[in-house]
């Protein structure tokens, strides 16, 4: 028997989420705890309601964005803070900006909470890091072997194609996009030569926030009612998905569609978004990105969350590890399936 | 295969239909004539022998990607396509390939005499060369699952913008025996062919549904007959030939073999409009039956015999080569009423009765009948109208039953396919039997997108067993099953079996022990079957 099984658990999980008995603090908790740890803004694992939060310095902004005004404090990268018995330090995930994996040792004991992660790095957020631990709590939106990213530079090229060629028969560009991280990815990807960039409020409302941040993003124009949307023809709109089908998009004349989200990667899914073109790119990481995470934080110990967990879990057991499915409610009503709910509202998994 | 990738690749793309035609009448402008004669062939369900078992490629494609078979399996169930599921999963390719669409078909022909372990060889080979896009072609050439969002009709219609050719002849030459083995694309589409007109249908008059006959006036400005649940078709003898074409403008003349003798029986230049149905000597017999006929091109003695199709004709288009379309439709059937007595009294060709009532409401006491014909409902024709042209309001009317329905109990739930990859669509219900559920039908169409993810969100935490892909979940949701008949099954544990079941409302109003019980069902069956 080896110690790490012997040892008492840092986090267990509870109804408002991961505990931390040590510390007394919650990580990403679905209701609202007293002390509450955040990986990153997205939705399903930065709730409003918390008394105090800590997060990374990075992220605070988008969590005020987001959440108004919450009472907190922030922390470096890799800095570390002792909260009761437990040490605390706030990783790169690589996920969107500001996103991080949190560790948390207690007797020498060391769990590392994944939050959502991507191993590519994209030149806009933080680069992933592995942790060394004993026991890794892992996300794993897309853990089957048929999902396998391009490197991102095919995609950008591809999406630039696109967006030229539409310019070239008249048409506007409407690429979907989640508001947080993957339109900042997008526009970080397109090519400024080609024509004018328009963003949704939802998304250049973020943009504002993560610009102030110093994050490297081209020249956008913010679609207002007043906006004169003959003026720029050939562009290309960044929006959230909602807007698919909407009087708002049908305003901009003939649009060609686009999506952009790791579920593009299977062409029934692509089909049931009825956009033209999908563009597989994801903030999550693949099978490969998943299992090389995994492999180097060296844990033997390892609980999944997000997407196709008894699948993953069942292959890690057989390849040696002690692993298990995490019943998260990751979103509590919202997302205990991440990648069911929010590929149900053309998503990738928040 | 790049440039066949590429027009995968540009119809996958679009959702528009023209921007489809337009790529593949670009294909046909450009490619070389080996290449367009099978791009035809593949789109006219026309495919190479299959060269080896899917459970091969199945074990090898796990081989290669370094995955367990039951991890592949599980990511098939997930992606739905197994073509596509191979692309995925395969490490990407170490060299690239120049060869043609027609160099890879004639690989796989030559792969079908070969020996297990230079088959593997080959296919190991070929995907090794090709990139995702030309994997997924190449994975449904050799699985034979061939279907692309673009029907035979688009493809006819493509090629005729880029042939110049119109396209009712061009349907015309793509019907009947050939192979691209034997018949070239100029032989196939460019040769003279003076036999194209005689084929021609007319465009099918349609109709819409009617709740309020009220609205229509009197009944005697009407004429009724039963609705069939067949398959619509025209019939054309002309220059001593028959043709029958579907709905969807598909030329069946083959699969029809007994209807071959009236080119015979009919007066040359006639068109009739009916319903092909399986005829068991004085009565319809099931879809189902007729659906063994549909998906075989030709047919065996045996199922001949089992299910002989005949002609149940309601409308006369053309008599002696003259186009009687504008006539009242009055005119119409008294015409085919008199062409049909001419007919020997075994011919596959019959009038479908009219039916006389005086009034609307007697009318909806036959409609009440209808099941009991084999019938779906009534058709409403207005006496004095015209054969119209495609779908025209106010003429022809469908006045379908209500479907039966049943309250029943959700007790397994299965990940959906393809669009629904990732939504719990497919379910299986069950109806009481004392303390029991019996399932007894699966449903997987009738919710919205919204539904479906809110049922995958409560079905992820009301799992109680999982089966593979299938989970056994709590008992407690109740929906109203539609469906439109019902039969006697050994088959099914439940004995019966549904046809077209359909999931028409999620009653969230009613508890588990408000469903339906399987005595229920059986008086159904009593009653219908
Ligand atoms: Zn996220
Ligand atoms: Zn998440």
């Amino acid at each position: 028997m080896n110690g790490t099984s012997m040892a008492a658990p840092v986090l267990t999980l509870t109804e408002r989420g991961l505990y931390c008995a040590a510390g007394d603090f919650f990580i990403d908790p679905w209701r609202p705890v007293d002390r509450a740890l955040i990986t990153h803004g997205h939705a399903d694992h930065a709730r409003s309601g918390h008394r105090r939060y800590l997060c990374t310095d990075a992220c605070m902004p988008v969590m005020r964005h987001r959440l108004g005004e919450i009472t907190g404090e922030t922390v470096g990268y890799g800095e570390t803070r002792q909260i009761g018995d437990a040490t605390v330090s706030f990783h790169p995930a690589g996920h969107v900006p500001g996103s991080a994996q949190i560790r948390v040792e207690v007797a020498g004991e060391v769990w590392v909470v994944s939050g959502d992660y991507k191993t590519e790095a994209d030149g806009l957020c933080e680069t992933f890091q592995p942790v060394r631990c004993h026991t890794f709590i892992s996300e794993c939106t897309f853990g089957l072997p048929v999902f396998r990213w391009q490197p991102q530079a095919e995609v950008a090229a591809e999406i630039n194609q696109w967006w030229a060629t539409n310019k070239a028969e008249g048409r506007t560009s409407l690429l979907m996009a989640y508001s947080l991280g993957k339109a900042q990815r997008v526009l970080h990807l397109l090519d400024p030569e080609i024509g004018p960039i328009l963003t949704h409020a939802a998304v250049e409302n973020t943009n504002a926030v993560l610009r102030a941040q110093g994050l490297p993003l081209p020249d956008t124009i913010r679609i207002t009612p007043e906006l004169d949307r003959k003026a720029y023809p050939g562009a290309l709109i960044v929006a959230p998905p909602s807007v698919l089908g909407s009087a708002w998009a049908r305003r901009f004349g003939p649009l060609s569609t686009g999506f952009a989200s790791g579920w593009m990667q299977m062409r029934g899914v692509r089909r049931r978004r009825a956009a033209d073109r999908g563009f597989v790119i994801s903030d999550h990481a693949d099978w490969a990105g998943l299992l090389g995470a995994i492999k180097d934080t060296g844990a033997q110990s390892l609980f999944l969350t997000h997407g196709y967990t008894e699948i993953f879990t069942r292959y890690l057991r057989e390849a040696g590890y002690d692993a298990h499915v995490l019943a998260t409610e990751f979103g509590g009503e919202d997302t205990d399936d991440s990648t069911a709910a929010h590929a149900a509202q053309g998503e990738d998994a928040a | 295969m790049k440039r066949f990738a590429a027009l995968f690749t540009a119809i996958d793309q679009t959702t528009r239909t023209t921007a489809k035609v337009a790529a593949l009448a670009d294909y046909f402008r450009t490619a070389p004539d080996d290449d367009k004669i099978w791009t035809i062939a593949l789109f006219s369900g026309r495919r190479p022998k299959r060269a080896v078992t899917t459970t091969r490629l199945r074990d090898w494609a796990a081989e290669i990607a370094g995955v367990p078979l039951w991890l592949f399996e599980d990511s098939y169930s997930i992606v739905g396509d197994l073509a596509e599921t191979i692309a995925l999963v395969l490490p990407p390719a170490a060299s690239v390939s120049d060869d043609s669409l027609s160099y890879w078909i004639n690989l796989l022909r030559d792969l079908s005499q070969a020996e297990d372990e230079a088959r593997k060889t080959a296919v190991l080979r070929a995907w090794d060369r090709l990139d995702t896009t030309e994997r997924l072609v190449f994975n449904k050439l050799l699985t034979g699952g061939f279907r692309m969002g673009v029907s035979q009709k688009l493809m006819t219609r493509a090629l005729a913008q880029a042939t110049g050719k119109p396209e009712a002849e061009l349907a015309h030459r793509l019907m009947g025996d050939w192979s691209p083995d034997s018949t070239g694309f100029a032989e196939l589409i460019e040769a003279d062919d003076p036999a194209a007109d005689l084929s021609r249908p007319y465009p099918f008059c349609l109709a819409y549904g009617v709740d309020d006959l009220a609205s229509l006036g009197p009944v005697t400005d009407w004429q009724a007959e039963w609705k069939w649940d067949g398959i619509r078709a025209q019939v054309i003898a002309r220059g001593g030939k028959l043709f029958v074409w579907s709905r969807g403008e598909e030329l069946i003349t083959d699969r029809f073999p007994e209807l071959a003798r009236l080119a015979a029986d009919l007066p040359d230049g006639t068109v009739l409009d009916g319903e092909l149905v399986a005829w068991d000597g004085s009565a319809p017999m099931p879809f189902a039956v007729l659906q063994k006929r549909i998906t075989r091109k030709t047919v065996p003695k045996k199922l001949l015999a089992e299910a002989p199709v005949i002609l149940l004709a309601y409308d006369v288009l053309e008599h002696e080569g003259r186009d009687l379309r504008a006539d009242p439709l009055a005119t119409r059937r008294a015409r085919l009423d008199s062409l049909l007595q001419t007919l020997p009294p075994d011919s596959p060709l019959r009038p479908s009765p009219l039916i006389a009532a005086p009034d609307w409401e007697t009318l909806a006491h036959h409609r009440a009948d209808a099941r009991e014909m084999k019938a779906e409902g009534l058709m409403i024709k207005r006496l004095s109208s015209p054969y119209h042209v495609g779908r025209k309001r106010g003429d022809w009317w469908k006045w379908k039953l209500a479907p039966l329905t049943v309250d029943a109990v959700m007790i397994y739930a299965q990940s959906g396919h393809g669009r629904r990859a990732n939504l719990f669509t497919d379910f299986t219900f069950a109806v009481w039997q004392g303390n029991d559920l019996v399932p007894f039908t699966k449903a997987y169409s009738g919710l919205t997108d919204a539904e479906f993810a809110e049922i995958t969100r409560w079905v992820r935490r009301n799992t109680l067993q999982r089966y593979g892909p299938v989970r056994q979940v709590t008992p407690h949701h109740v929906f109203e099953i539609a469906f439109e008949g019902i039969q006697l099954s050994p088959r099914h544990k439940s004995g019966i079996a549904l046809r077209f079941p359909r999931m028409l409302r999620w009653r969230q109003d009613k508890t588990v022990d408000q469903a339906d019980s399987l005595d229920h069902l059986r008086e159904m069956l009593a009653q219908y079957g």
